[in-house]
């Protein structure tokens, strides 16, 4: 028996609101499944379940707004017995704004989205709590988030076929079955899009206040890098072909393999490493606002796994349909403006990271090779990192790093 | 398929990609990835949508020639009357 709780979708995460149940009791999930749709303020996030087994009761009711950690369902494994009928733990009370940063939420928002429950009970009986509510005839079932967008769309949701529990109509179906070029990823909210601010300017903010911030930044050649891209690019259909970002990306995943006080988060006055290297990368929305999906374990992905999982990562980003998965806790991030022109960048660690890199544009420069003038190919790397973790020697080691690693992009 | 078609159905991928643009305004001539604001991720994105919507496979050397909305459709006619 497990409880399914809010999960941590960010390190600034405190609370997030369910939008919709895409499980009734009864149902079997599998690992992976998405099983949730969260509010978080900043985006709708499709939330996935970690574990298989079979969803005994739903604890929380659509529209409550409930702190991270706070059990939402349970699930039992398969085999096991169901459960007597208990009252639902009620979840704590979500303390105003004011007052939440003081609330101690910390360790539950550590916590992974599924942790053990305390203790099975006794006796099995069966009759799971029922969350949905028995559809009058004539009446659509449908999530109130699906009717809003549909309201809003001027979608008839007759005509929609549902995909949620029991047949019901979850905003995904809205959106499957909005006109083409219905307004998507621009119509973000006005409030998630004050909501997004807000919570990047507390993140930037504290940041800025509390993090002393060093910068190095060096240029890497990258002709042999793209010249090896473009060959391997040749003899591959469009949809396999990799983007010179995904190469940026592996080098600098596979790099911090070597520093690792670069890829982990300062908390409670100390560094802590992370385990495994897990790389956001910023995400420009077209409304609006930034999304930093996460790389998870990118230094062991393959160039191919890592230019599918950033493609994805990125579409799911500017539909604002970003999974629990995409979103957990990054180690480091990475963000690149060279797409818009931009030379250099001069980036914010994000906390409670320990560092950021940016890139800039890959553009033809002027550079001495072999005490000769040549015109190569370059981009401008740079590096934020915080000082009460590491000096500017070991970041000053890692680009170097990079460089070597971009030198030989077979080794990617 | 005719040019009208090839036209309507790259306006189709490129709404879905940006969908607040106002496609009808869209120049002919116009820089797709300027005028609309797209990155390299979009831009591959839409190279793949025409291969999965006509069957034509675009090389990174032939970019360059669907940069804007004409060169795209004087280029996927060019192609599928291969």
């Amino acid at each position: 028996m497990a409880d399914f709780r809010m999960p941590s979708l960010g390190a600034d995460m405190e609370r997030g609101t369910l939008l919709e149940w895409r499980v009734a009791p009864g149902d079997r999930v599998a690992r992976g499944q998405i099983v949730a749709l969260v509010d978080t303020e900043k985006a709708e996030i499709e939330v996935e379940c970690w574990q298989s087994g079979v969803v005994e009761a739903l604890y929380a009711e659509v529209g409550q707004t409930l702190p991270v950690g706070a059990p939402l369902a349970r699930l039992r494994e398969e085999g096991e017995a169901p459960r007597a009928p208990t009252v639902a733990p009620a979840p704590p009370p979500v303390p105003p704004r004011e007052r939440i940063a003081a609330a101690p939420l910390r360790a539950a928002a550590a916590a992974p989205a599924l942790a053990p429950a305390p203790a099975p009970a006794p006796a099995p009986a069966p009759a799971p709590a029922t969350a949905l509510e028995p559809v009058p005839a004539g009446r659509i079932h449908a999530s109130p988030l699906a009717r809003r967008l549909a309201r809003e769309r001027g979608l008839d949701l007759a005509a929609l076929a549902g995909s949620g529990p029991g047949g019901a109509i979850v905003a995904e179906d809205v959106r499957r079955g909005a006109p083409v070029a219905a307004v998507e990823a621009a119509s973000v909210p006005r409030d998630r899009r004050e909501g997004m601010r807000r919570a990047i300017a507390a993140a930037m903010a504290r940041s800025k206040r509390e993090i002393p911030h060093y910068y190095l930044a060096t240029s890497f050649d990258c002709a042999r890098a793209l010249a090896w891209l473009r060959e391997r690019n040749q003899t591959r259909s469009v949809a396999e072909r990799a983007l010179p970002i995904a190469l940026l990306l592996a080098a600098t995943a596979k790099a911090l393999r070597k520093a690792p006080e670069l890829s982990g988060a300062y908390v409670d006055g100390g560094f802590r490493a992370a385990q495994g290297i897990h790389v956001g990368v910023v995400v420009s929305l077209r409304g609006g606002g930034l999304a930093a999906p996460v790389l998870r374990d990118a230094d062991r992905l393959s160039l191919d796994e890592l230019m599918r999982a950033l493609a994805e990562q990125t579409q799911r980003a500017r539909e604002g349909r970003l999974r629990s998965g995409d979103v957990s806790e990054a180690s480091i991030t990475v963000t690149s403006l060279g797409d818009l022109g931009v030379e250099t960048v001069f980036p914010v660690i994000h906390p409670p990271q320990v560092a950021i890199v940016g890139f800039g544009r890959i553009a033809d420069a002027p550079v001495a090779v072999d005490g000769m003038l040549a015109v190569r190919p370059v981009v401008h790397c740079t590096l934020a990192a915080d000082h009460r973790v590491s000096d500017g020697m070991r970041g000053a080691r890692f680009l170097a790093e990079v460089g070597r690693l971009l030198g030989r992009p077979e080794e990617l | 398929m005719s040019r009208e078609e090839i036209r309507a159905l790259v306006l189709t991928q490129l709404g879905r990609i940006a969908p607040e643009a106002d496609l009808a305004a869209l120049p002919d001539s116009a820089l797709l990835r300027e005028e609309l604001e797209l990155d390299s991720m979009d831009f591959l994105h839409f190279a793949t949508a025409l291969h999965d919507a006509l069957g034509v496979d675009i090389p990174e050397s032939d970019y360059e020639h669907i940069a804007s909305l004409r060169g795209c459709v004087d280029y996927l006619s060019a192609r599928k009357a291969r």
